[in-house]
């Protein structure tokens, strides 16, 4: 099922949660919307499900405008970060919900939506436990109910709406590669919200971030933490040092710090280096070393420029050791933007 | 290092009846709660039974199940139970309301639903006898329909609707409001239409709660005395409670037989309120 977005607008109040949103999601992805608390993400998730509806622009599925169309008229799965879970029923009764409501010749017989409701449950690998009730699972357990039970209807688009937030961070790893694995078995076009960086870019096939109701890029992992179109991108997805300056001669200088600018224009700028763009070199800008500490093959390196501003340094850890006192760091690469 | 600065580890004793628990005031409170619970209902309560043992066996038959009791049992728990399932029904619809809506004078009618609470009961008893009696501005509307509202059972039932109604609203009112959005958004999503999700996820949701309301206005219906008295009309074996018949046996020096009267209505309803416990655990085996 793919999926279009065009010039979506919605405003609550006065307040602008979506402006002119527009996105292309193909048949089968897996896609992430990434942004941090008020960017928007969330609505737009809504107005895909049809629990929410735009006050402009469209939405379509498959070439067919379903803007106005109900969330059930849709098929969409949704899953909810506090799971949402029917509690007065069992995990088993959750699950066929969805089959169990339709009407008339679309009602699947009771063998059958046992039998869907069993492979689900293997799915999300919680046989046996389908006569509890939701009250006796964990938030890792209720989270695969909430995903089985979305799944149950066999839906054109499955939507997660911070679907790992409320699990701590071993549950959320594992159900991370679950929901991948689900993914994968299912080939269900999937969107999830998150505001965790780590998770979007671990977890998806394209990743589209958005500030203040509107889409800043929409790229594959790699595209954008290594070519981040805005500041905002550059500073929200990955580590990075923040510097304002000023670009001369290709060259970016703030203070004492100089990172390379090739081939911009000279001006006021804001440029980010990432930690680990960092490296010791005899012609480069003087820190002092503050502290090291080493985290598996890697060292964390706490620098202070001159004038007292801190860098992040990443490297190697056999590097560690000449890490100390007075260095000079030189950054291979740069994101540099005129401001 | 002195020895003053050493903290002092005594090993105490494994306590008789309870674990030891970090969360303070079992004792107090335990405590407070079997002596209130003497004073104020235990002791009275068996002090009725205490009377009543002074008739004999076939006294106390005589009288607890006489032909006037009851027809004043039936007619007392009769309307009871009638009246907590009309306010079982509309408590849920009036805090449906109050919790999902926003409407102009919302305010006030909550305040409304409260005055049953607070009203003395004789006060609202003689309101709906003047209302519902056959020359009143209901009574009169509903006498060319042939319906007798006041001065029998029915009448009996619309008070006890009007003193039970805020036990129903107010039970079912914060576990309407707890009840998050998404639950129903997720029902929504899944297929299910408007009357599915309130008849399969809303309701089956307040159940407990509404048991708890529903049992809490019929408990209240059945000691209710002052606001039935004006509206029944008191025709033994008609429309005579049995809290009336209880005060007609008093104010003949008769204290062993409302006493065996009095033992009677206690056993029943301490039954029905088991019972109506038993059926709430059972429906909260979710929680």
């Amino acid at each position: 099922m793919t999926i279009s977005i065009r010039s979506v607008e919605k405003k609550f109040g006065r307040y602008p949660a979506l402006n002119k949103v527009g996105l292309e999601i193909a048949d089968g992805e897996l896609l992430a919307l990434l942004g941090p608390s008020g960017s928007g993400k969330t609505t737009l998730l809504r107005v895909i499900a049809g629990l929410e509806f735009p006050d402009a622009g469209q939405v379509l599925f498959h070439d067919q405008d379903v803007t106005f169309a109900s969330a059930a008229a849709r098929r969409v799965g949704f899953v909810f970060q506090q799971y949402a879970l029917f509690k007065h029923m069992t995990v088993a009764k959750n699950i066929a919900f969805g089959l169990d409501v339709r009407k008339g010749k679309d009602k699947p017989s009771k063998v059958e939506i046992t039998r869907r409701v069993d492979e689900l449950l293997r799915l999300v690998e919680l046989e046996g436990l389908g006569g509890r009730y939701p009250s006796q699972l964990s938030g890792g357990q209720r989270q695969r109910v909430a995903l089985s039970r979305a799944l149950a209807v066999q839906p054109s688009v499955l939507l997660l709406d911070e679907p790992f937030g409320a699990l701590d961070a071993t549950v959320r790893k594992s159900l991370r590669k679950e929901l991948r694995r689900v993914h994968d078995a299912t080939g269900v076009t999937t969107i999830f919200v998150t505001h965790d960086q780590e998770e979007a870019l671990d977890l998806a096939d394209r990743v589209a971030i958005l500030n203040q109701g509107v889409i800043e890029q929409v790229g594959t992992p790699e595209q954008v933490h290594d070519h981040p179109v805005s500041p905002f991108v550059c500073g929200f997805v990955g580590e990075s040092n923040r510097f304002e300056g000023v670009v001369s001669g290709g060259r970016f200088t703030s203070g004492s710090v100089f990172l390379p600018a090739t081939g911009l224009a000279d001006g006021p700028a804001v440029a980010f280096a990432r930690p680990h763009d960092f490296s010791l070199d005899g012609s480069g800008f003087e820190v002092r070393v503050n502290r090291v500490h080493i985290q598996g093959a890697l060292a964390h390196v706490d620098a202070e420029t001159a004038d007292g501003r801190r860098i992040d340094v990443v490297t190697s850890r056999d590097q560690a050791e000449h890490f100390t006192g007075t260095v000079r760091l030189a950054a291979r690469k740069a994101h540099v933007f005129p401001a | 290092m002195t020895a003053e600065t050493a903290i002092a580890i005594r090993p105490t004793g494994r306590p008789l009846f309870r674990r030891r628990s970090a969360i303070p005031g079992f004792t107090l409170t335990l405590g407070v709660t079997l002596t209130v619970l003497s004073l104020i209902v235990l002791i009275p309560l068996s002090a009725v039974a205490l009377k009543a043992a002074q008739l004999s066996p076939s006294e106390f038959l005589a009288v607890a199940f006489s032909q006037r009791a009851m027809a004043a049992y039936r007619l007392t728990f009769g309307a009871a139970f009638v009246a907590a399932v009309i306010n079982g029904v509309f408590g849920v619809l009036t805090a449906w309301a109050l919790v999902r809506y926003e409407f102009p004078g919302k305010a006030l009618v909550n305040a409304l639903v409260d005055l049953p609470f607070a009203l003395p009961t004789a006060v609202a008893g003689i309101a709906l006898a003047t209302l519902y009696a056959p020359n009143g501005w209901v009574g009169s509307l509903l006498t060319p329909l042939g319906i007798k509202a006041a001065y029998n059972p029915i009448g009996v039932t619309i008070a006890l609707v009007f003193i039970g109604l805020p036990f129903v609203v107010r039970t079912i009112e914060p576990v309407l409001r707890d009840l998050s959005d998404d639950v129903e958004e997720a029902a929504a999503s899944l297929g299910a239409g408007r009357l599915s999700t309130i008849f399969r996820i809303v309701l089956p949701a307040l159940g407990p709660s509404w048991l708890t309301g529903f049992a809490l206005a019929f408990a209240r219906g059945i000691g209710e005395y002052g606001s039935v008295i004006f509206i029944a009309g008191n025709m033994p074996f008609k429309s005579e409670i049995a809290p009336l018949l209880i005060i007609i046996q008093l104010e003949q020096f008769e204290y062993a037989h409302a006493a065996a009267i009095a033992v009677v209505m206690l056993a029943v309803s301490f039954l029905m309120l088991l019972i109506i416990n038993a059926v709430q655990a059972w429906a909260r085996r979710f929680s």
